[in-house]
């Protein structure tokens, strides 16, 4: 190998766009094709320094827009090796046509999603309206909290996205500046021990191997289009989430550092509970506790595979517990927030008699306080007290105004 | 070591090998698949190989089926270009790090996209991929036409032919502007090597191929395909078409190196009449009413002009 090993302390100070550039790094990625935009651009302009610092051997293609960034990832992934991009909000927008041909073709991309507020109005800060527009596009989507998870989920993604009884791409998720601009204590691997989580690639159906040629993105009309959709979901159903489990156990073993499915947090004998993602599980943790000294038994579940969607992980979560709030941080367009949704499918035909609320809160990188979670974690426990839900079903909190509340 | 085949006349061309199967959906008449095969045969090295959405993609690769015997992608309609540039940069990243599975061989990346996934809704992506310096061939299967859709107007359909979005009719002599000038814009971005090529001439198209396929950077060819659904003719006069559209100087054809150097490559003995060439199509029937007429002298003086730009072009050798 010509490349250069990098020298890490155990624990370095690392914001979340550089923990997923490292991670980047230490995988070894072959071609990046990318594309800037705020807040995700360091990502890729790590690797790029890594390049030309020879830190990493590969490619780095600077493309002239985000769908030609993905394009540019495909037409790489299907020649045969290790590809990874970046991008947020708009660009994560423009990108939507070629994320469902990435997927539909199977070809293992990981993308690395710092998540931020579509326009209108432009807004440049975190909220989770690209993680949700990404939500049917086939992809697997890891949720990161923190600048660790942004780091460790990588090297999970790749493991899981290359596996060949997966063969679908990961999007790694982080809040666009509260995690990928803020500084802390990122735990390491060293470059060989990193490396070897993630292993060589292993190519199937490349393109590059001229003994076996291959035809990539044919057309399927009514004849065939349903059975291939099918065999998709049916592998995002039934393949995945083993997989992931096994490279959460194995990622354990190496490095210590437990991911979950479905992350609880204080919720084994908790009566209510909100269900969240991002930086706001963090959040949602401390405030649990100061409730629970209050007398409230106060419990937190954070989502961290977004899709395919944890269905019995989040029964298994949420059946004993008396009252729920889904908190979702995208505008929801005229229905209840996509966390609202799942959940009450989830619950739907079971046992539970738990009471479910969603609020709507943090669009265009508003803060969610620990007075809003405190409110909130009172009101829960009122509904629990009165046996029903008081308030709206759909609660905007944080909003200038009179108070925004429907269904 | 680049492998160019060597191939004699017609008949060895028509029976020699190739990696594009006549098995195809493709329109009887239809140029597509000869530019395909002419391009194909220049060269015995190893393809990857891409295309674009539209006639050639939906009539060669519809499952279980492929009509390619080469490394083949399809992504979209506009971003074909890139997928074979996304091929190339894996290539060159893999050779690098010793990890090609055959490191002897020497693969030439080409896409192919019609007009409109070209001068229209690809542009971009093209654009993008020849500024970049990718090692890799854009081909345009040129018919002026959105033929997979139905035959709407494009940015190259040339003036006063009818398309369905820009109708000939009781008012209308159909399409108001002018044909994009695509090859001048893509050798603007200072590229090694682009050219214009027709299929009737196969060696002049086979001789430009190898070039580009010989040189180190991105190139450009933009192929005349005439298209007998939606020119309108029938479909054994294909080749006829093309003797028109390359005899009668509306589709020159010529080679401009390194973004600046313009070579004509064909000088047509007898130079046709545009006229012969526009009395061959349906597409420009209504442009021989009495109305319309100055329409045709106007695309004499037109193809003219043009064509005394290019010799002046090439006397200039700038």
């Amino acid at each position: 190998m010509a490349f250069d090993k990098m020298e890490l302390r155990d624990i370095e100070v690392w914001d979340g766009n550089f923990a997923a550039a490292q991670a980047l790094r230490q995988c070894q990625i072959d071609v990046v094709a990318a594309y800037p935009i705020t807040p995700s651009t360091p990502i890729v302009e790590g690797y790029a320094k890594f390049l030309a610092d020879n830190y990493v051997e590969g490619e780095f293609v600077m493309v002239e827009s985000e769908h030609a960034a993905m394009s540019g990832c495909i037409g790489a992934a299907a020649a045969g090796g290790r590809v990874a991009t970046a991008t947020s909000s708009q660009g994560f927008a423009l990108m939507v046509e070629t994320l469902y041909q990435a997927s539909g073709m199977r070809l293992p991309i990981v993308l690395n999603v710092v998540n931020r507020a579509l326009a209108a109005p432009l807004n440049v800060n975190g909220d989770h309206s690209d993680m949700y527009l990404g939500r049917d596009s086939g992809w697997i989507q890891f949720d990161s909290y923190c600048p660790q998870d942004a780091y460790d989920l990588n090297f999970i993604a790749f493991r899981v996205a290359e596996d060949h009884d997966v063969r679908l791409p990961c999007m790694v998720h982080q809040d666009g500046f509260m995690t990928s601009h803020t500084a802390q204590g990122v735990h390491t691997m060293d470059d060989d021990t990193a490396y070897s989580f993630v292993g060589d690639f292993k190519p199937m159906n490349d393109m590059l191997d001229f003994e076996h040629p291959v035809t990539h993105g044919v057309q399927t009309e009514e004849d065939w289009h349903f059975e291939h959709k099918a065999r998709q979901h049916n592998d995002l159903m039934t393949k995945v989430m083993p997989k992931i489990q096994a490279a959460f156990d194995d990622f354990k073993t190496l490095t210590g550092r437990e991911y979950n499915i479905v992350e609880r947090y204080d919720m084994d004998d908790a009566d209510v509970c909100v269900v969240c993602m991002g930086t706001s599980v963090e959040t949602a943790r401390e405030v649990a506790l100061e409730m629970r000294a209050k007398g409230i038994k106060a419990g937190v579940v954070g989502i961290r595979v977004v899709r395919p969607f944890p269905f019995f992980e989040i029964q298994e979560a949420l059946k004993d517990v008396k009252a729920i709030a889904a908190l979702d941080r995208s505008a929801p367009g005229g229905a209840p927030g996509m966390l609202f949704n799942e959940i009450a499918g989830c619950l739907f035909n079971t046992d539970t008699k738990a009471l479910l609320s969603g609020y709507i809160y943090g669009l265009g990188g508003r803060d969610l306080t620990k007075k809003h979670l405190v409110d909130l974690f009172t009101e829960l426990q009122a509904n629990v007290d009165a046996g029903k839900v008081l308030t709206p079903l759909q609660q905007f909190i944080g909003v200038r105004g009179p108070k925004l509340q429907f269904l | 070591m680049s492998e160019m085949k060597k191939i004699k006349n017609l008949k060895e061309f028509s029976t020699s090998a190739d990696r594009f199967e006549g098995a195809n959906l493709l329109c009887p008449g239809c140029a597509h698949s000869i530019i395909v095969r002419e391009v194909l045969n220049a060269t015995n090295d190893d393809l990857v190989l891409s295309a674009s959405t539209g006639c050639l993609e939906v009539c060669t690769a519809v499952y279980p089926y492929t009509s390619w015997d080469a490394s083949w992608i399809h992504i979209g309609f506009e971003n074909g270009s890139t997928a074979v540039a996304g091929a190339e940069a894996m290539y060159n990243a893999l050779k690098n790090k010793g990890r090609l599975k055959q490191p002897d061989r020497n693969p030439k990346f080409v896409s192919f996209a019609g007009d409109g996934a070209s001068y229209d809704i690809g542009f971009q992506w093209i654009s993008g991929c020849m500024e970049r310096g990718h090692n890799i061939m854009h081909v345009v299967l040129d018919n002026e036409v959105y033929a997979n859709t139905g035959g709407q107007r494009s940015s190259s359909t040339p003036i006063g032919s009818s398309a369905t979005t820009s109708p000939a009719g009781r008012v209308s002599y159909g399409e108001k502007k002018n044909k994009k000038d695509m090859v001048a814009i893509m050798a603007s971005h200072g590229i090694p090597y682009s050219a214009q090529v027709a299929p009737n001439k196969w060696k002049d198209m086979v001789k430009k191929i190898q070039h580009g396929m010989a040189v180190d950077g991105p190139v450009f060819i933009n192929a005349v395909s005439p298209c007998t659904t939606e020119w309108k003719f029938d479909p054994k006069d294909t080749m006829m078409l093309t003797d028109l559209s390359t005899d009668s100087l509306v589709f020159p054809l010529y080679e401009i190196i390194d973004g600046h150097e313009l070579n004509i490559t064909y000088r047509p003995k007898n130079v046709v009449p545009v006229e012969e060439y526009l009395a061959a199509q349906g597409r420009f029937k209504h442009l021989f009413k009495d109305e319309y007429k100055y329409l045709i002298k106007e695309w004499q003086e037109r193809v003219d002009a043009n064509w005394a730009y290019l010799n002046r072009r090439e006397e200039a050798r700038v």
